[in-house]
């Protein structure tokens, strides 16, 4: 019971309530942000843990020892008594004297009490002046002091009841055995401070990685918070939980980034195309305000800036409608729908238009394509690609609309599954490598394009619509002309959204069952 | 027309009751989501134009809402800035006829108003055939007549000169045929419908001495009678 009893004490003595190193602990406790700091309960968490667990193992180890060594005195002593009183019976009390004296001759350790008396308390044998008071009952476990040549010492002594009246008392003096068990003790209690000094260096190197970690996660974020959108959390290249948070953390920035980019690019944007017509509006309103002779001058002044609100007002609703789209709320509208009737249906919508120019419109569609997505939205995609191959068609050339279905060879990373691809050439003057990289950004006109009417934004929308269904879209050059194409997952390969890369490398997954069949009236 | 225009911005509102005024529309107006109510509820009107953003706790879905839990049937035209689809879906699920997004051209406004109030008045009334000035459309047998004369129409054609009849007399906006005729609610960027139009006139109109289809300048189309 003491032993248990005296490390739990002195782990209170050492702890973190010993008077002498309160201020320093304060201090860093304030330092460090108090108990309420996580990095602080971590690590006193941890410590307080690791040496109560010390504490538990140690004083099993106490108990166990100082158990044994008990034990053994008293096996010991019992044989003693047995072996004595045979003698006893086999030689008498003259035998058993002998035996006495014979065994305390032989005892090295000086540490056996022998005392034989007789009825009237004589002493007959042994190293014991006088029968010691305290030991009235026979077969009891007595603890005495005894002082023996000169040293006191602690012993435990048994009384034996012999015939006639004689008594025997046999016992150990257990003075080494106390030395031993103080021995045992100091030690645990020394090894006990070291777990707990150990504990606490471990506490302390827990706590500073736990620092080091969140620090480095709070500076990259108050940095991006502090504008610098260009930090990123450091990767130790190990694949572990920290650098899974800082993946995590990273792409979450990248995709703050790309938002950010988007709304700068759409103020530039607004700055720089919108002003122009909405100047030109205005002078042309003020120029008729001030110059304005007749009716018939003023009535066509005030009809051509109405033609520049709404010119304003399509783009204004074109960004809106992207911003809406690249914002992912949209998908509540996506249903399975034949992909094909859409298809035919645009075509033909567009055909009368592409016939005035003499320009032939050839689908090579499959029978059926069934798709998931927003129908609303591929119409508006297609229509959009459509416009744009009849306006930089020449006469009499030929737009292709394609369709088919194939593996999913143009996006790396995405599950792989079926794609459905959405092709429409032109033959019209093409683009050149550097302008195809800027093709879908916004308000981007290719130098050549600039004379045909237009805002700049069509393929920006189509762009935004293909990644709302997780597809890509590629340009690639044709001799003459170019060729758009959406690839879009279909439902069994749907998976996360891939961001959208353009290559103009990828193989044609023109399906050749499907004969080429012109639209195109007579 | 009696039209009810509940509209909370002073220059729309004098923009709109005017145009429709000179066009021969008789205008009551509300510059607030109470009179609005309180008018569309206690009078009857040929068609309500309706902005949603009101002022003053009530805005135009809950106006709508409560005519049409009234059982009141009155064509509803939505004016809103809200362009969304979402937006849009939601106007027509409260009970909205027609859906028109600000800014908006007159000529829309005005061709989406009497279409609405010629709707409203010949519903009850399913139509097999359709003529106008000696047009005929014979909507069971999918066949079309000029003067006796039989004339081949491709289906999409066929619902083009369908719509056109089905609002003769009106101005009849290209967002309408695209919204009607093909069921887009897109806006293409080029004169797509123009060039259909002007297909369908080359059958129509141009082997017979008389125009039908006519253009109406800044606005759409319009199939009449001289």
């Amino acid at each position: 019971m003491n032993g248990l009893r005296l490390p739990v004490r002195a782990f209170g003595r050492n702890g973190t309530k010993a008077p002498w190193r309160r201020p320093s602990l304060r201090a860093a406790l304030r330092r460090t942000g108090g108990f309420r700091s996580a990095s602080v309960r971590f690590a006193i968490g941890y410590a307080v843990l690791f040496s109560a667990s010390a504490v538990l193992f140690l004083s099993v180890i106490w108990w166990g020892t100082a158990g044994l060594i008990e034990r053994q005195v008293e096996a010991s002593v019992a044989a003693d008594a047995r072996a004595l009183s045979e003698r006893w019976t086999d030689g008498g009390l003259s035998a058993l004297a002998l035996t006495i004296e014979d065994r305390l001759e032989d005892n090295v350790d000086d540490d056996a009490i022998y005392l034989l008396v007789d009825p009237h308390g004589q002493h007959v044998a042994g190293n014991l002046p006088s029968w010691p008071a305290d030991v009235a009952m026979s077969n009891v476990w007595y603890q005495l002091s005894v002082r023996r040549a000169g040293a006191r010492g602690v012993a435990e002594v048994q009384g034996f009841d012999l015939p006639g009246g004689y008594r025997l008392l046999v016992g150990r003096d257990v003075r080494g055995r106390a030395m031993l068990r103080r021995l045992l003790t100091d030690l645990l209690l020394w090894a006990w401070i070291m777990i707990t000094a150990l504990a606490l260096g471990g506490a302390l190197l827990v706590r500073s990685m736990f620092r080091r970690m969140i620090s480095q996660i709070a500076r990259t974020t108050t940095a991006v918070a502090h504008g610098d959108m260009t930090r990123r959390m450091p990767l130790h290249g190990r694949g572990n939980e920290l650098d899974e948070v800082a993946e995590a953390i990273n792409e979450m920035l990248d995709r703050i980034a790309r938002l950010m980019d988007g709304v700068k690019q759409v103020s530039n944007a607004i700055a720089h195309d919108l002003r122009t017509p909405i100047t030109r509006a205005r002078a042309q309103l003020e120029y008729a305000a001030l110059h304005g002779k007749d009716e018939a001058t003023l009535r066509s002044a005030i009809e051509d800036g109405v033609a520049d609100l709404d010119n304003i007002t399509a783009v204004f609703e074109a960004l809106l409608r992207i911003a809406q789209i690249e914002a992912g709320s949209r998908r509540s509208a996506f249903a399975s729908f034949d992909l094909i009737p859409v298809l035919r249906d645009i075509a033909e919508l567009y055909e009368p238009a592409a016939d005035e120019h003499e320009i032939k419109v050839v689908m090579r569609l499959p029978e059926h394509l069934p798709f998931y997505g927003d129908r609303s939205m591929i119409q508006q995609a297609v229509s959009n690609l459509l416009d744009n191959a009849i306006k930089f068609s020449p006469h009499g050339g030929s737009i292709t609309v394609a369709s088919a279905v194939g593996p999913n060879l143009g996006m790396e990373g995405s599950p792989a599954g079926r794609v459905a691809t959405i092709a429409i050439s032109d033959e019209g003057m093409g683009m050149s490598e550097a302008d195809i990289a800027r093709a879908s950004d916004r308000f981007f006109r290719a130098d050549s394009a600039r004379n045909t009417p237009g805002s700049g934004l069509g393929l920006s929308l189509v762009q935004a619509i293909v990644q709302l269904h997780g597809g890509t879209m590629q340009f690639s050059r044709r001799d003459p002309g170019l060729t758009v194409r959406m690839q879009l997952p279909l439902p069994t390969a749907r998976g996360k959204t891939v961001g959208a890369n353009m290559k103009q490398d990828s193989p044609r997954p023109h399906s050749g069952d499907s004969s080429p069949v012109v639209v195109s009236a007579p | 027309m009696r039209i009810l225009l509940v509209e909370d911005d002073p220059t729309v509102r004098g923009f709109v009751s005017k145009g429709l005024s000179e066009t021969g529309h008789l205008v009551e107006q509300a510059d607030n989501g109470k009179d609005g109510l309180f008018l569309a509820v206690s009078e009857k009107f040929d068609v309500v134009v309706l902005d949603r953003m009101l002022p003053g706790g009530i805005d135009g879905l809950r106006i709508l809402e409560t005519l049409r839990s009234q059982a009141n049937a009155t064509p509803v035209l939505i004016l809103s800035a809200l362009a969304d689809v979402d937006d849009r879906v939601a106007g027509l699920k409260a009970g909205g006829d027609d859906y028109l997004t600000k800014p908006f051209a007159f000529s829309e406004l005005l061709a989406r108003v009497e279409a609405l109030g010629r709707r409203g008045r010949n519903e009850s009334a399913p139509q097999t055939r359709l003529e106008v000035g000696g047009l005929e459309m014979d909507l069971l047998a999918r066949s079309v007549r000029r003067d006796g004369q039989k004339i081949d129409l491709q289906p999409r054609e066929f619902r083009l000169l369908e719509f056109l009849l089905r609002h003769a007399g009106q101005v009849v906006t290209r967002t309408m045929l695209l919204e009607g005729v093909w069921d887009y609610h897109f806006d293409p960027q080029t004169n797509v419908i123009d060039v259909h139009v002007s297909r369908l006139r080359q059958k129509v109109d141009k082997p017979f001495p008389q125009p039908l289809i006519h253009t109406i300048r800044n606005a759409g189309y319009m199939l009449r009678a001289e």
